[in-house]
């Protein structure tokens, strides 16, 4: 659908030159929610403008169902933006607001007026419909926007951080409210955040990003449990990084222990860096048994549902586990500085690509 | 035993604060005073001059006379003595309200494509810009009504111009006429309608720019239905800036209209020299000032007006 | 798909078709007569048809007249005196109506302060000439103290934009804390607030400069007899025939302003 060929943004000229974009391939499939994961400054807002039409790409091509748009001015491509600050006209009311765009493409009035209302109803604003702007909360400027830019019925919707000015609860809402949006229109979301749990939760592939280039593509799981590099699996979730040697499907911990694995394409017998994650390690108080490693407890950290045990192993490597708290009173760990028995499920160890 | 001393409640912020604002009465006193013996009282004398007679060689009798201001718009026929309407006086004032409404008209019409473009330069080119805009700004107005003379005269560069390459055969005479001192008033205010544009641009969120542009609409469009409305106070800025101004002009008139086409400001100076009657012209200032206030209420309306719409 | 295409030529929302070529040919339009003015002042000739080489005998003329002379020493002193005592009576006004919540008569205060920018400049020139005029008679007295009276008060609120705009921008806590230390009010004011205030007075100081320098209507009708300022002077000349005299004239002025208000744009943009 969306398909992106060796974009390359390069923003100022000389010494200050600075490379947004650098050579990045993707490819976005129709009806499909996308998201460009990535910390500040990874280029995934430099990309989504660069779909959007904002600017143009120094190098490379875009294209949209089999047709070259890169050369197209914004108001040519169908493809609405979701404004990370909103951008809603504040001299105009809601209702006009979400009328724009189909006023702009000389839409029948009576067209117009039905889908406002179908907009409004959509995401439940339809009492709000003759207020100003200005006047309305930040969530609901939110529904705003995206009823804005969902009424034309582009073929693609851009979603810059939409959720990152909202409170807790309100994301949590919204987040379900897009994935639905999503499925009932069948537009390809394209949604850009630097929030991974976020990225997890709603998207049907993720492309994690970083200094202007594409890390990995895949879907939830597979960048969750199978990152392809250090970066990645750092940036999503919590990672516990180990030194290990490769021999074909087996790795052995350099701390101790062998694991079954299957590792990556191009990776090479010999020394790795392997990714567990702290949910699949576990503790117990006594003594280690087969294939256990000994830790002495560093710290413990109780956050509600969970707790954060961190780790010292023997030959020094540091790692940290996650285990769901029993009620009070079942069961109980050794304090901080106790030795235990640390154990890493089977199938939970992942040979990173370095 | 220590004996503390109470203070009813507040009484003790109630002292801070009135001594407070005794220092700050005391501190902006000389500039108060100043601007009282030399701007604001001396108006409140001209009210009272004008409604007192004019005096025979200039000056005034001190005797109560409405003369003064019935001048304004009444004369007297010089051969039968009947109350005519002063068409000299009137044709001044229509000349002067459609002067400065068409000045403020064309300011706009080359100002605002002008502030745009200053505020969408990066930086480095903007300054430079604004800079070369304000310097003429600064120039004494003389000056510039100076150079539109020399501009425009009988002997002036458009007409060597003109003359040389052979588009008339006379030069056209552009001196001493209500389109000279149009011209010249345009010329003269524009950077009063670039400024706060200027400023109105550059706070402009280019985003709501960018949403119209992803909404499908073209440029002229855009600029239609979003950007002039959210610039509009600063146009009203300026638009106000010019035509107050413009109403009171004296010295472009002089010099570019002549003796023949008066201004308000140039009727006013008449009474104060040839035409000693100094009620006539301190209630011809009168007027004009009042025509400013009218225009100072009407943006002061329409500004309130523009930030309760949000 | 190609490889190596062309982007699309920076597209960018903030062009506008036409205003550029608008703006550019205003601008151009903003210079041209004062490039001619300045360029005919070198004219060895004196007429604009004929270019007869470079010179600057009027430069010199003018310089030699005594009369301009006197109107530019005239223009001179006046323009620093009331420069000056504006100065000093805007910067105590700014420091009390500033960076302080309302208090009874602020609004008026600044009413009074921005008055002479509301009003036009003709009708306080006749209102100053009225008064001007019956004191004369009373007192006989005809030095240039009524000029300068004039000029100090249109020159406040001048001098008063910049200062309260330079304060607004400071932060209270400076001087808080040197009272914290022991400073008096008095010392609080030389070494802190003074200091930190200083550019925005400098710049006041010289906008009030340049508005006396280039007052027209407001002296033409306050002076008396052969008090003549450099503006009064030209507007003089004018009746007659125009001389190139008067072109170099104008010349010097616009480069003085052109220079002072370089230095009044690198004060203000200035920043700490």
């Amino acid at each position: 659908m969306i398909e992106i060929e060796k974009a390359t943004k390069v923003f100022g000229t000389g010494d200050t030159a600075f490379m947004a974009l650098s050579n990045v391939d993707v490819t976005i499939a129709a009806n499909e929610f996308f998201t460009l994961l990535g910390p500040s400054g990874c280029g995934k807002t430099t990309l989504l403008r660069l779909i959007a039409g904002f600017e143009p790409p120094t190098m490379g091509s875009i294209s949209l169902a089999g047709k070259d748009i890169s050369r197209l001015p914004p108001s040519q491509r169908p493809v609405n933006t979701v404004f990370q600050n909103y951008a809603l006209f504040p001299h105009m009311s809601v209702a006009q607001n979400i009328a724009f765009g189909l006023e702009m493409l000389k839409k029948p009035k009576a067209e117009i007026r039905s889908t406002v209302d179908e907009m409004l109803r959509l995401v439940q604003m339809e009492e709000l419909k003759n207020r100003r702007t200005s006047e309305i909360s930040g969530g609901q400027q939110q529904r705003v926007a995206l009823a804005r830019a969902l009424a034309p019925h582009p073929e693609v919707l851009l979603l810059d951080e939409p959720l990152s000015a909202l409170d807790f609860k309100l994301r949590k809402e919204m987040q379900i409210e897009l994935k639905r949006l999503q499925n009932e229109t069948g537009i390809t979301f394209v949604f850009v955040t630097h929030d991974q749990e976020e990225a997890l939760t709603m998207s049907d592939r993720i492309a994690v990003m970083n200094a202007g280039k594409i890390l990995q593509v895949g879907s939830p799981r597979d960048i969750y449990e199978r990152p392809s590099e250090r970066f990645v699996a750092n940036f999503v979730g919590e990672s516990n990084f180990l030194n290990a040697e490769l021999s074909g499907s087996e790795v052995t911990l350099a701390v101790g222990g062998r694991f079954a694995v299957s590792a990556p394409n191009g990776v090479e017998d010999g020394k790795v860096s392997v990714l567990v994650r702290p949910e699949h390690i576990s503790v117990r108080a006594g003594g280690s048994g087969e294939n256990e490693l000994t830790a002495t407890i560093e710290t413990i950290v109780y956050s509600g549902e969970s707790t954060s045990i961190h780790l010292r192993l023997a030959n020094g490597e540091a790692i940290r586990a996650r285990m769901a708290n029993e009620p009070q009173g079942a069961g109980g760990l050794p304090a901080e500085g106790g030795q235990v028995a640390v154990i890493i499920a089977p199938c939970a160890i992942t040979v990173l690509r370095d | 035993m220590v004996e503390y001393q109470t203070y009813a409640p507040g009484e003790l912020e109630a002292e801070a604060r009135a001594s407070d604002y005794k220092s700050r009465w005391l501190l902006s006193l000389p500039a108060i005073l100043i601007i009282i013996f030399a701007a604001a009282g001396p108006l409140m004398v001209m009210v009272v001059y004008s409604f007192l007679a004019p005096g025979d060689y200039g000056n005034v009798k001190w005797e109560f006379s409405l003369e003064g201001w019935m001048n304004t718009v009444i004369q007297r026929d010089i051969f039968d003595d009947t109350l005519v309407w002063a068409d000299a006086h009137l044709s001044i004032f229509w000349r002067s309200l459609s002067l400065s409404l068409l000045t403020t008209v064309a300011t706009l019409v080359f100002g605002l494509p002008t502030a745009w473009y200053i505020a969408t330069q990066p930086s480095g080119k903007r300054e430079l810009l604004l800079y070369l805009v304000t310097v003429p700004f600064w120039a004494n107005l003389l000056v510039r009504t100076i150079a539109i003379q020399e501009l425009i005269r009988t002997e002036g560069v458009i007409n060597l111009v003109l003359l040389k390459v052979g588009f008339i055969n006379e030069p056209i005479q552009m001196m001493f006429t209500n389109f000279a001192i149009g011209f010249g008033m345009t010329y003269v205010y524009l950077p009063l309608m670039v400024l706060p544009i200027y400023a109105a641009v550059d706070k402009l969120d280019f985003r709501l720019v960018e949403a119209a542009h992803d909404l499908y609409a073209s440029r002229w469009t855009a600029f239609r239905r979003v950007i002039l409305p959210l610039i509009k106070p600063g146009i009203i800025a300026g638009s106000i800036l010019v035509f107050i101004p413009s109403l009171g002009a004296y010295v472009t008139p002089r010099v570019l209209g002549g003796g023949k086409n008066l201004m308000f400001g140039n009727l006013i100076e008449l009474q104060f020299g040839q035409g000693r009657n100094w009620p006539l012209g301190a209630a011809l200032s009168l007027m004009l000032m009042a025509a400013v206030m009218v225009a100072l209420i009407w943006y002061v309306r329409v500004t309130s007006r523009e930030q309760a719409d949000g | 798909m190609a490889d190596f295409l062309k982007p699309s030529n920076g597209y960018s929302v903030r062009t506008l078709p036409g205003f550029a070529v608008l703006a550019v040919f205003t601008i151009f339009v903003l210079y041209a007569p004062i490039m001619i003015l300045v360029a005919y002042s070198f004219n060895y000739g004196t007429s604009l048809a004929i270019w007869e080489g470079f010179s600057l005998r009027w430069y010199k003329q003018a310089a030699g007249n005594q009369a301009v002379q006197d109107a530019a020493i005239r223009s001179l002193f006046l323009a620093v005196t009331a420069a000056t005592v504006a100065t000093i009576a805007a910067t105590m006004a700014a420091i009390a109506t500033t960076r302080t919540r309302r208090f009874p008569g602020r609004t008026m205060i600044y009413a009074l302060i921005n008055q002479p920018l509301m009003v036009p400049e003709i009708v306080t020139a006749v209102a100053l000439l009225i008064v001007f005029a019956a004191i004369k008679v009373w007192t006989g007295h005809t030095s240039m103290i009524y000029l300068i009276v004039a000029h100090t008060a249109f020159c406040i609120p001048f001098a008063y934009l910049p200062i309260r705009a330079r304060l607004e921008t400071m932060d209270m806590s400076l001087e808080t804390a040197a009272r914290d230390l022991y400073a008096s009010r008095w010392l609080v004011f030389r070494r802190v607030t003074l200091p930190l205030m200083w550019p925005g007075i400098v710049a006041g100081l010289m906008l009030a400069f340049v508005i006396s320098l280039d007052d027209v209507v407001i002296t033409e009708f306050v002076k008396s007899a052969g008090q003549e300022t450099l503006p009064t002077f030209m507007l003089g000349q004018l009746r007659r025939v125009v001389t190139p005299e008067v072109n170099a004239i104008s010349s010097v002025i616009l480069f003085a302003g052109a220079i002072l208000v370089a230095l009044f744009f690198r004060l203000t943009n200035r920043r700490g």
